[in-house]
């Protein structure tokens, strides 16, 4: 018992270090001007254009049904005029942000681990050492900034996508457009858009370090790969849940 | 470096693995030129041995010596520096899946900018030729049999103009005629470059071919080395056992749940 609290513990502090490692290591890369080139590219484009679809697609439908519920609640007390305030800032803040972090953590970390988990346990990522190329600065790297860029900037399309679901069912329910965005531009600051913004870059180095180390760390075959995947997903949707609680309690003061 | 240098030494090498010693204090000098062969039953660290080498790993305790340069003290990117003048085979060949032939060959020369871009092709297609993998540019790893991917292995490796080659288990799994083509490349790559090599394996014949001296290891030591064919008239039951491929020896005689002893 105690010594399976002691291994945990040990895995998680073990977690840690490999991540400040990782972390240190790649903004010493960025300090020093190494962008990554070509492979950074094409990472973004993985990373943020491949994503933008589902990203905007899950803002579009969960901004339905929020305003399926808004429409239902103020239409009743005569709330109309709150309706396209309180949607906008509910997905600046949070629901874009949060659910953008989970669908990249999904589709991008998952990637990340299982591409560089296969590349350890076929002995690549020892032959790159071999051939004195630093895995790091190699596939690290690149895939850090796609994300940390990437991430933001998707999240801004999928607000946009959130908020223009809610206003299609909010029409269809018997709002009227000029009242939505009335509102909307009533409560809307721009602190909220850049606010929720913010929260993601620091998803965006989650997602990218913690896909990138469960990747590096594999180890036993297709099994340690698919391990190594589910666990990279997990571990960075949770800390994202984590880290935009935080966040949000640090960034929107009251 | 001073030219008098053995490319390899081993000093009282030793690499534990959650309280098993897999490497238990080694001796070994490696000279210039030399084609050292390294046997040893599967699991006994011959892999480890190469890793160490090559500063994959680092030792529990000891040294590893490569060109004169004591590797235990020396940072990730000076390591790089090291790393660079020794060639490394992989046992699958470890080449980059997701690259071509030509991709994969050329990948040391641009990453290290060691030829001018215009001329990358050119080495590219010199190099296969070395290895017998002429017009194989275009093609996928996954389209290689076993033996070309550790041919274009060797080119990849040989990209960097290595001095010292470490080769694991470079036959295994091969069939004779390419296990054959491997020997003749090794040799032919130590008369016609001057290169050291370390050949981890456990196929007796193939190093027969090719070494000047093989070390057996067993249980983390090296139970001799020397010649072969000194080995194989070795006193040593042990030697004389791996040698012979027999189950019945002191090898074997701790293991043993199949004789009901």
């Amino acid at each position: 018992m105690i010594q399976a609290v002691g291994h945990q513990v040990f895995a998680v502090i073990d977690f840690i270090g490999d991540q400040v490692i990782l972390l240190v290591r790649s903004l010493g890369y960025l300090l020093r001007g190494y962008a990554g080139g070509r492979r950074t590219l094409q990472q973004m484009a993985v990373a943020g254009t491949d994503s933008l679809p589902i990203a905007a697609l899950t803002l579009f439908f969960v901004g339905m049904a929020w305003g399926y519920h808004a429409a239902g609640y103020m239409i009743r007390f005569g709330a109309t005029g709150y309706i396209g305030g309180t949607t906008a800032v509910a997905i600046a803040r949070e629901l874009g942000p949060a659910l953008c972090g989970v669908v990249v953590a999904a589709r991008v970390g998952s990637a990340f681990a299982a591409e560089l988990g296969t590349m350890t346990v076929t002995e690549q990522i020892d032959a790159l050492r071999a051939l004195a190329v630093n895995p790091i600065r190699y596939l690290v790297v690149p895939r850090v900034i796609a994300c940390v860029t990437m991430l933001p900037l998707l999240t801004l399309a999928s607000v946009a996508a959130g908020i223009l679901g809610a206003f299609l069912f909010t029409s269809y329910a018997g709002v009227s457009p000029g009242e939505y965005f009335v509102s909307i531009q009533q409560w809307l600051t721009p602190k909220d858009l850049y606010g929720g913004i913010a929260k993601t870059f620091v998803f965006g180095f989650i997602i990218a370090l913690v896909g990138c180390r469960q990747g590096l760390r594999t180890t036993g075959g297709a099994a340690g790969v698919g391990r190594a995947t589910i666990s990279a997903v997990v571990l960075s949707i949770v800390l994202i849940y984590m880290a935009n609680f935080f966040l949000t309690a640090l960034i929107f003061r009251y | 470096m001073p030219a008098d240098h053995s490319p390899i030494q081993l000093e009282q090498l030793t690499y534990r693995l959650g309280g098993t010693a897999v490497l238990d204090g080694i001796d070994l000098v490696v000279h210039k030129g030399e084609i050292l062969g390294v046997m040893g039953r599967s699991g006994t660290g011959k892999t480890t041995l190469l890793r160490l080498i090559m500063g994959l790993i680092r030792p529990t305790a000891g040294r590893v010596v490569v060109h004169g340069q004591d590797l235990s003290g020396l940072e990730e990117a000076e390591l790089d520096a090291i790393r660079r003048s020794i060639g490394m085979v992989f046992q699958g060949a470890a080449l980059f899946d997701s690259m071509t032939v030509s991709e994969n060959v050329a990948f040391p020369l641009s990453e290290h900018r060691l030829v001018p871009r215009s001329e990358i092709g050119e080495r590219v297609a010199e190099l296969l030729a070395m290895v017998g993998m002429e017009n194989s540019e275009d093609l996928l790893p996954s389209q290689l049999s076993g033996g070309m991917r550790k041919r274009v292995g060797v080119a990849r490796a040989l990209a960097q103009n290595p001095n010292v080659f470490l080769y694991d288990e470079p036959t295994a799994g091969l069939d004779p005629i390419s296990a054959a083509a491997i020997d003749d490349l090794i040799v032919r790559l130590r008369e016609e470059v001057g290169v050291t090599s370390v050949i981890v394996s456990h196929d007796v014949e193939s190093l027969r071919r090719v070494t000047d001296r093989a070390a057996v290891l067993h249980e983390g030591r090296f139970l001799a080395v020397g010649p072969l064919e000194q080995l194989e008239r070795s006193g040593d039951l042990a030697v004389r056992q791996f040698l012979s491929g027999s189950l019945e020896g002191p090898l074997t005689a701790e293991t043993q749940p199949f004789t009901g002893g």
